[in-house]
């Protein structure tokens, strides 16, 4: 598939139910990152932030197939990752503001989220951190049939942790399914600057099925992952998918993407997965209005929470 | 000059002075580097000298290990300190046992360059200083700045230097400023540490930002009489044992000044070294660094994990005898 064609949503006539539940978490995600940059330029959200605009329908369409035993390890961009899971949104702004409230109490921050109850392993600022978390997750899983996911960039391909552990995980024909966001850069850097050969050929010589989709159709998406998650859970080893994306926003808080092509970001922006979706759908107001309701009341109870209070004894903290 | 262009002038003053330096990282040449420490040096001097490499640290410390054997003088730049780990089998077991065990056939001039600190809300995976992790490998030197003019000149002389350096850049200086003369600055020379500020009570003894935190608290201590020696150490590995002796000599009192866990931490090491080298001399030796545990990321929990101006202020005044100010 060429990368500038636009291709359509696909064909799979999607349930109304259930996909105006993926419009929702589509919208929530990218409302919720619209926020985090609002809350940054006013100083409320701290150092850096990495934001999905874009390529929320990779996240919601590959979570939209995982069960209750299965685990997923996100990236440094990982409020798509962790909401795509269910993980609370309040939770999640409450961390990203530092609060007492937030899913980790305010110790991890934007980059290392973990909420195991809604089966995020784990935000990984190490670039292919992801893959390694969950390559173990799945050794782990095979047990119960469960799944791991790893999400990453096309940045994390020239990492050794991508090879070593996609051998790892074939060899052993682990339940994981390795999803590459291709969003054509990593940082500043266009992927195919410094990425020899096609990203899916390097699963291919690790005798891992591959297949490269469209990253922004959100039903396309959800299709090829299901598959990639039954052949896991039926013991057939790991999968792995190349979702072509975009971001619409820098790679961090002071990226204003000027390394972008002219023309570029418009052309991806008529492949919105959202509004994508919203077409295909028709009438979503009642889920936009429930959107943007959830939203102001969390940046709310946000701005009010507390500040966690240093623990006295912390300079005498003793491991675990 | 802010810290950040003095980086750049080594580099770009190095890159003119020899054409076996090459200049290469994630991002460093046409972005300029995330921390715009190395923009224009593309321009400057071409894509076989300055270049963007794949997100691939291990690919990256190991291509300057081979070339360092092989005739260039690589300076690459580790974006986070915290990805060190990514480099450490090249840098530690091949790069820095190189020139010892081949019985000096050949030397490896490399110097990897790498942001590190806490402070700027990054979290626990951004914010390390790995001083520790490496401070026990013979063979590797490491340098750890405190000012533009030290930068500029440490820099410079880690490029020259004939065996692997580990440059480290404090995140937090690296806006500060100082006047450091026009034109070409000498390079400066590894293992010697300087005396910030004179004193006769006590001595306080760090590096990077930790210098800054220590003058601040110095002036606060002053304020109760207290009169403290601050020793910027410059460089970790060598270290400048006769610094430490001669301060202590004046003071008979240190407090080493870490940016991280207390556990195997270099603070440790010159307080080894004050005890071997001038127990006659010591009435007091402790240790100031940051709690064990990881470092946070909520403002309020990295505020008072770091040991500030403050901190290390009530510190002295506490192993002093002096009454401890109450602080919330
Ligand atoms: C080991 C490591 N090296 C470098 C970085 C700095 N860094 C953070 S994100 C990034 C780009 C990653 O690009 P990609 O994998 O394509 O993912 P994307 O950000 O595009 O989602 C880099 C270089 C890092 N976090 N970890």
């Amino acid at each position: 598939m060429s990368r500038t064609q636009a291709s359509k949503a696909s064909e799979a006539a999607p349930d109304r139910e259930e996909a105006l539940e993926l419009y929702r978490r589509m919208l929530l995600i990218r409302r919720f990152e619209d926020t985090v940059q609002d809350l940054f330029l006013k100083g409320e959200v701290h150092g850096t932030t990495h934001l999905y605009s874009g390529q929320e329908a990779v996240a919601v369409g590959v979570c939209s197939v995982l069960g209750e035993h299965d685990r997923v390890a996100g990236t440094y961009r990982g409020h798509g990752h962790a909401l795509a899971l269910g993980v609370e949104a309040q939770g999640l702004l409450d961390e990203l503001l530092g609060r007492a409230t937030g899913v980790c109490g305010g110790r991890a921050g934007s980059m290392n989220v973990i909420d195991l109850e809604h089966r995020l392993i784990g935000c990984f600022g190490i670039v292919g951190g992801s893959i390694a978390a969950a390559t173990g997750a799945a050794l782990a899983l095979k047990r119960e049939g469960g799944v791991a996911v790893a999400f990453f960039g096309d940045g994390a391909i020239n990492q050794g942790y991508f090879h070593e552990c996609l051998n790892f995980a074939r060899v052993f024909r682990l339940p994981a399914v390795y999803v590459c966001e291709n969003n054509l850069y990593g940082e500043f850097t266009p992927y195919e600057q410094v990425t020899a050969g096609e990203i899916r050929a390097r699963a291919e010589t690790l005798d891992i099925p591959s297949q490269t989709i469209d990253g922004n159709d959100v039903w396309g998406v959800q299709t090829a992952a299901r598959e990639a998650v039954q052949r896991a859970r039926a013991g057939e080893g790991p999968c792995f998918i190349e979702a072509l994306t975009y971001r619409f926003v820098g790679h961090s808080r002071s990226d204003p993407g000027r390394y972008r092509k002219p023309g570029e970001l418009d052309s991806w922006r008529e492949r919105d997965p959202l509004i994508r979706a919203r077409d295909a759908i028709g009438d979503t107001e009642e889920v936009d209005q429930a959107v943007e309701a959830q939203i102001a009341q969390m940046i709310e109870n946000a701005l009010a929470a507390p500040f966690p209070s240093p623990d006295p004894n912390a300079r005498e903290y003793k491991d675990g | 000059m802010e810290f950040r262009v003095a980086i750049r002038d080594a580099l770009a003053e190095e890159l003119e002075r020899d054409e076996r330096v090459v200049v290469f990282g994630e991002d460093v040449a046409a972005a300029g580097g995330v921390f715009v420490t190395t923009p224009g040096l593309l321009e400057r001097f071409g894509p076989d000298r300055v270049f963007d490499t794949p997100i691939s640290e291990l690919a990256l410390a190991g291509a300057a290990f081979g070339s360092a054997v092989c005739g260039l003088r690589p300076v690459i730049e580790i974006m986070f300190g915290d990805f060190l780990p990514l480099v450490m089998d090249s840098l530690v077991n091949q790069a820095s046992k190189y020139w010892y065990i081949s019985n000096e056939q050949a030397s490896v001039p490399l110097v990897v360059r790498s942001a590190v600190g806490a402070g700027g809300r990054f979290g626990a995976i951004h914010s390390q200083s790995p001083v520790t992790w490496f401070h026990a490998v013979p063979g590797l030197k490491l340098v750890a700045p405190s000012t533009p003019a030290d930068a500029k000149a440490l820099l410079k002389a880690a490029v020259r230097d004939d065996n692997p350096v580990l440059f480290l850049e404090h995140k937090r200086l690296y806006s500060m400023k100082e006047d450091v003369g026009g034109g070409r600055s000498e390079a400066g020379e590894l293992g010697s540490a300087a005396v910030r500020r004179d004193g006769s009570d006590v001595t306080l003894v760090s590096v990077m930002k930790g210098v800054h935190d220590c003058l601040a608290a110095a002036e606060l201590l002053a304020e109760d009489g207290i009169d403290a020696e601050v020793i910027d150490l410059r460089t970790l590995r060598p270290l400048d044992r006769a610094a430490i002796a001669e301060s202590l000599a004046k003071t008979n009192r240190l407090a080493a000044v870490e940016e991280g866990p207390r556990t195997g931490g270099w603070a440790g090491e010159v307080l080894a070294v004050a005890a071997e080298e001038s127990l006659d001399d010591v009435d007091d030796l402790w240790r100031i660094t940051t709690p064990e545990h990881p470092i946070p990321y909520s403002p309020s929990l990295e505020d008072a994990f770091l040991p500030g101006a403050e901190a290390i202020a009530e510190s002295v005044r506490a192993r002093l005898g002096f009454a401890v100010t109450a602080r919330d």
